[in-house]
């Protein structure tokens, strides 16, 4: 344990109110603190800076998964593990339903929570290319109120977030009716459980015959944040792919994407292995 | 006199089994001792480099603290093993990144934390080498001389003149990464040391008495005045072979100043960053065949990097080239080899030792060599086999009948090689995942060295009490591997006895004795043995004293046992090893029997590579062996299992990304080793020949799986792809360069 | 230290027995578990809720009890290994491991036994695949895991019995 575990706090308000109104009275001063799965290693790595932490994980309003007749909305505290299991999502938002399952483990499902993982904000994410193909919006709450935002645009940078310090992650909305859209999800990791992906790529189009109608790409790890991959879906949309087209929007896709060299792996590979699922994305349509 | 095997051969149950499901087998970081501290190092933030200074911030109260330093050491600054280079405390210069300097021991955990932040090593910094191409280049020289810790020629025929007989020459050149142990407990000690009584540690270890050595050289004591206690061990694989002795030295000079006992507990991040790793190496073949598949000469140059200090470097590059020609029958055989310094933490002790580098790089040569031959992988093996009362490079008349063949064939048909082969060379071309499959023969030499056993002149001893129940003393240390079991196993066998009336004794070196290090593929074979002979002498004296009937029941035995120590008093037998006077070994020459025992080995490897991500998944596997006599067959299966996923491990995964000699990627999220999802089905099998010197006929086997995995992986994966592996580990990355050069 | 150091009280029920557990707000589970609790059974093997030496079962959910601070964990219901075995009798977990070999050096033996008990309670039947995926959170780097899969297996059957 590289912190001095004495520093750091972790208080408990008795309700979303209370912590609404700490966040509020102490702007800057708390950051909240659910299911611990980022922010414990960071303290174990002695990498935590900020010290004082509201422990919102039994918050029962930002609990729970709610369907309505145009939307499914996931509370912010939902864990992997409850996404995996939920059968609308699973039925309507296969892309986030698998990438709960390929996050972490059983033990690190049962405390990641959904909002936790777009708070962190990691390019790295798993389940934040799925949201962003499915258009989330998110909705903030403070003492002064909610407001609802698209995620796609809410990571401004790396670890740069459209969220005020008084406002927490209440919820996230997925619009439903997009169950006939065709749906492709991979996660490129070195090895199958516990991995942090080099690339992770998700897809969805709604096909008219052979035709591209409409898409969203989103891919992880090759940018700063978790990338929407607009100027590659300009290219494939309202077309019919041909391996010339195919050629061209990996080309797009190249210039979209800003992979690095790292520890876990390099910009060429993810370049190459980011376009090469582009393709294999656009067979799976012609399947 | 007949032993019936009753407990030999079968799977019973571990030992300390119940101990480890339950929970309560206690390991380092278990104990907490009366008034105990907790201590830390501080390590050197420079590769290389004058110690200028060593500031300690104003923030801390350091006259809480108890703080050693290089001049705080009783004894000789040395971890004491082959050579005496390696400091305990970097004092005035450092030769590698996390080098320890300073120690610090505190009662307070947390904030010993923010103490070992506030030392500032300044070090004035020297040019550092990190390749072994840098070293043998020798524009820095970083030790000795010229870089070179050890060097080894080996001759057999006359190489030469051979080359004009071949009608095709083929050259390789083969490259390993370092590898991290990574056992899931971390390496730990705790001391208890003062004048008076000595020094004292309990700790995490393989090797009793290595610790021992270098704590007596350390103070300067006399040996009975250090004991070393092995704590429950979880896992070892060569991590805990000779680094324990450097933790054991730093807990120990810590509780010496302070008095108190002190525990010292690496955590992941510190034990990957500082502890040994296997050695990374370099291999080049130049191999001559005719042109109907017979080898008629090698050429083998074998470089390992062997870190900034010597360690135990020339023992593992003397493994890797005795083992570089593999079970082959060459005429004309040439290895030259040497391990260079670099400015890398020590490289050290890992499972195979030496081998799995050298034998990856044959196994994937001679893939290429026999496809020059137009052979098939496996024709061109059957004509190269060593047969029994052929000689092996280093000049040993194989006497074991072996039989490579029948590994073979029973591997391939296990595996449906040629059916599987046949099949993905047709599908391939249309198929999006390519798959191959390759295998790799290979052969393991179980126990020290050449006259390395000679030396050691290992002990064990076989008491009985008043009761009837019978200890088993050695040095022996149980990490996983099943030492306990199998000795329990061998003396109840030789004693007639119930597994329950065998005790192991924990290795403690005030109380066993050295019964050699527990490494080598050598406990069961070697020291197994001794503990069969001091069984059977224990029945002897028995039998011949007419206590004991050849015939007898477990309430004779204690009566018998009873009424001997009553008349005689002690009952117990010292068993040591005795050199089999025919194995001869010239260390000058490099030439003789370097192994009393082989274990043979094919093993098979089926992949399935994406070419969109370079992602390879291993399907099948099948690991063919001839162990001697498997003693328990649960254990030895357990054996070759976690060794295979140790060498997927090896082969794609485990990749240490080295930033001016550190590891940069010293966290289990970022250094890739196989989860259960990754590993294939592991279908292990056995034949038995029986080795008249190991006991009930075993061999060790401990070693040999770390050996072939890695080049079936690879020859598999060139199946797949075409392309010509010649690095490990193959990561995608590098498969991702590879598969699109093909495609140029 | 420039910040007054506060501890909390924690009160929880762990193997089914009332504690209070003293210690800062930020102390891991692991830690209490382990120094304030004397349950060593647990173990450490990385602290970054990779190897899934710590895993624990935490209101009848696995969890990694490195990643888990003190101050979650009032009113809770922990299982630990020592909680495993009913009394003196082995779980059919722990008897299967013993009997397979799914035990080699046994560090990792209490977190896989606690993912295997958990898997077991949310899916008695489980394919080969689920048992993978299950254990995918615990390391082991002994037995390359075959025995463990066949120790699952086992239990099974023990349970069917």
């Amino acid at each position: 344990m590289k912190s001095y575990i004495p520093h750091y706090r972790l208080e408990t308000p008795r309700s979303l109110g209370e912590a609404l109104q700490r966040l509020a009275s102490e702007p800057g001063v708390w950051k909240p603190f659910a299911g611990g799965t980022d922010l414990m290693v960071l303290l174990e790595a002695g990498k935590l800076p900020q010290r004082r932490f509201l422990n919102v994980w039994n918050l029962p309003e930002l609990r729970g998964i709610i369907a309505t007749r145009t939307h499914v909305s996931l509370g912010a505290l939902t864990t992997y593990s409850e996404i995996r299991r939920n059968a609308i999502v699973e039925q309507e938002f296969p892309l986030l339903s698998r990438a709960a399952s390929e996050t972490g483990s059983v033990a690190t499902q049962n405390r990641g929570t959904i909002g936790g993982n777009i708070a962190n904000a990691s390019p790295a994410a798993d389940t934040p290319p799925a949201l962003l193909v499915y258009d989330a919006e998110l909705e903030l709450i403070s003492a002064h109120g909610t407001r609802r935002v698209a995620f796609h645009g809410f990571w401004r940078g790396y670890k740069q977030l459209d969220l005020r310090n008084d406002e927490l992650i209440a919820r996230v909305h997925l619009p439903r009716g997009r169950q006939n859209w065709r749906q492709f999800y991979r996660k490129v990791g070195t090895r199958r459980a516990q991995a942090i992906s080099k690339v992770c790529f998700a897809g969805a189009a709604q096909m008219d015959a052979r035709r591209i109608a409409d898409l969203r790409i989103s891919l992880g790890s090759v940018a700063p944040v978790v990338l929407r991959a607009t100027a590659t879906e300009n290219i494939l949309r309202g077309l019919t792919p041909t391996p010339a087209l195919v050629h061209a929007a990996q080309e797009a896709l190249g210039r979209e994407i800003a992979p690095i060299d790292d520890i876990r792996s390099t910009a060429r590979y993810r370049l190459r292995v980011a376009q090469n699922l582009l393709a294999e994305f656009c067979e799976s349509l012609a399947a | 006199m007949a032993i019936e095997n009753r407990h030999i051969g079968r799977p019973v149950p571990r030992k300390e089994g119940r101990e480890k499901v339950t929970g309560s087998a206690r390991y380092v970081d278990d104990f907490t001792f009366p008034g105990m501290i907790h201590g830390v190092t501080v390590r050197s933030p420079m590769p290389r480099g004058r110690i200028r200074e060593i500031r300690f911030a104003k923030n801390i109260p350091w006259h809480e603290f108890t703080i050693v330093s290089a001049k705080d050491i009783p004894g000789k600054n040395c971890v004491a093993l082959l050579i005496e280079d390696q400091p305990c405390l970097a004092d005035k210069f450092v030769n590698h990144r996390e080098e320890p300097v300073i120690l610090l021991a505190h009662p307070d955990k947390y904030l010993l934390e923010e103490a070992r932040r506030a030392v500032q090593i300044d070090v004035e910094p020297s040019p550092a080498v990190f390749s072994i191409e840098d070293s043998l280049s020798k524009k820095q020289i970083i030790w000795g001389e010229d870089n070179i810790f050890k060097t080894y020629e080996v001759e057999k025929g006359e190489v030469d003149r051979a080359w004009a007989a071949a009608d095709f020459i083929v050259e390789g050149e083969y490259a390993t990464g370092a590898q991290e142990q990574l056992y899931i407990e971390p390496q730990g000690m705790i001391a208890q040391a003062n004048p008076k009584n000595g020094v004292t540690v309990w700790g995490s270890l393989q090797c009793p008495y290595y610790v021992h050595k270098a704590l007596a050289r350390l103070f300067d004591l006399p040996k009975e005045k250090v004991r070393v206690v092995q704590t429950e061990t979880g896992g070892g694989f060569g991590g805990k072979e000779e680094y324990p002795s450097m933790i054991a030295g730093h807990a120990a000079l810590l509780a010496w100043k302070s008095g108190k006992a002190v525990k010292l507990i690496y955590d992941r991040a510190e034990d990957m960053a500082a502890t040994t790793k296997r050695h990374p190496s370099r291999t080049r073949h130049r191999t001559g065949v005719t042109r109907e598949g017979m080898l008629v000469a090698m050429e083998i140059d074998f470089t390992l990097d062997g870190g900034a200090y010597e360690t135990l470097s020339p023992v593992v590059l003397s493994r890797g080239t005795i083992h570089a020609a593999g079970p082959y029958s060459c005429p004309n055989v040439r290895i030259r080899s040497r391990v260079v310094a670099t400015n890398a933490p020590p490289h050290g002790a890992f499972r195979g030792f030496g081998a799995p580098q050298s034998v990856f790089a044959l196994e994937r040569h001679l893939d290429k060599v026999a496809a020059t031959a137009g052979l098939s992988p496996d024709e061109f093996r059957r004509k190269n086999f060593i047969r029994a009362g052929e000689t092996l490079a280093v000049g040993q008349v194989v006497q074991e009948k072996v039989q490579m063949e029948k590994l073979l064939d029973r591997a391939l048909e296990l595996s449906g090689y040629h059916q599987k082969r046949a099949r993905f060379e047709k599908e391939n071309p249309r198929s999006p995942i390519k798959r191959g499959i390759g295998f790799a023969s290979f052969l393991h030499g179980a126990g020290f060295t050449g006259s390395g056993e000679e030396y050691l002149a290992s002990e064990a001893l076989v008491a009985a009490t008043r009761e009837g129940k019978v200890q088993v003393l050695a040095g022996s240390t149980e990490m996983g591997q099943g030492t306990n079991t199998v000795f329990a196993q061998i003396a109840a066998d030789t004693l007639g006895l119930d597994l329950d009336q065998i005790e192991i004794l924990r290795p403690d070196t005030s109380l066993v004795p050295n019964s050699g290090p527990t490494v080598a593929s050598r406990t069961t074979m070697i020291v197994g043995k001794l503990v069969e002979n001091a069984a059977s002498a224990v029945k002897n004296s028995l039998v011949e004293s007419g206590f004991l009937k050849s015939s007898f029941t477990p309430s004779d035995f204690g009566e018998a046992c009873a009424r001997y120590i009553d008349k005689f008093g002690p009952l117990q037998s010292l068993a040591k090893y005795q050199h089999p006077s025919h194995l001869h070994w010239d260390d000058n020459k490099y030439q003789g029997d370097a192994y009393g025992a082989y274990g043979w080995a094919v093993y098979v490897a089926e992949v399935a590579v994406d070419p969109r991500t370079a992602e390879v998944r291993v399907e099948d596997f099948v690991a063919v062996q001839e162990a001697g006599k498997v003693i328990n067959p649960v254990l030895a299966a357990g054996q070759i299992e976690g060794g295979v996923a140790q060498g997927v491990g090896f082969a794609l995964y485990e990749n240490i990304v080295w930033q001016e000699g550190r590891m940069a990627n010293g966290q289990m999220t970022n250094y890739i080793m196989p989860t259960s999802m990754d590993v294939p089905p592991i279908r292990v099998y056995f034949e038995e020949i029986p080795y008249e010197r190991g006991p009930a006929g075993a061999k060790g086997i401990g070693e040999l799986p770390l050996d072939g995995t890695a080049p079936a992986i690879a020859n598999a994966i060139a199946h797949a792809t075409g392309t010509d592996i010649r690095e490990i580990p193959m990561t995608p990355e590098k498969l991702m360069d590879l598969l699109e050069g093909a495609h140029e | 230290m420039n910040e007054s150091p506060r501890k909390v009280r924690v009160q929880c029920e762990i193997n089914g027995k009332a504690y209070t557990l003293e210690a800062y707000p930020m102390t891991r589970l692991l830690d209490a578990l382990r120094e304030h609790a004397g349950l060593t059974g647990t173990k450490e093997g990385c602290g970054e809720g990779e190897c899934g030496a710590c895993s624990i079962e935490m209101d009848g959910a696995l969890v990694n009890s490195c990643l888990i601070p003190l101050a979650q964990v009032e009113g809770a219901q922990i299982r630990t290994i020592e909680g495993v075995a009913n009394a003196a009798q082995l779980s059919f977990v722990q008897q299967a491991f013993l009997a397979n070999g799914g035990a080699q050096c046994g560090i990792c033996t209490p977190g896989m036994i606690l993912a295997a008990v958990n898997l077991l309670s949310r899916n008695p039947e489980p394919s080969e695949s689920e048992i993978r995926e299950g254990l995918a959170g615990n390391l082991c780097r002994c037995t390359g895991y075959t025995k463990i899969f066949a120790s699952v297996v086992d239990a099974c059957r023990l349970a069917r019995q």
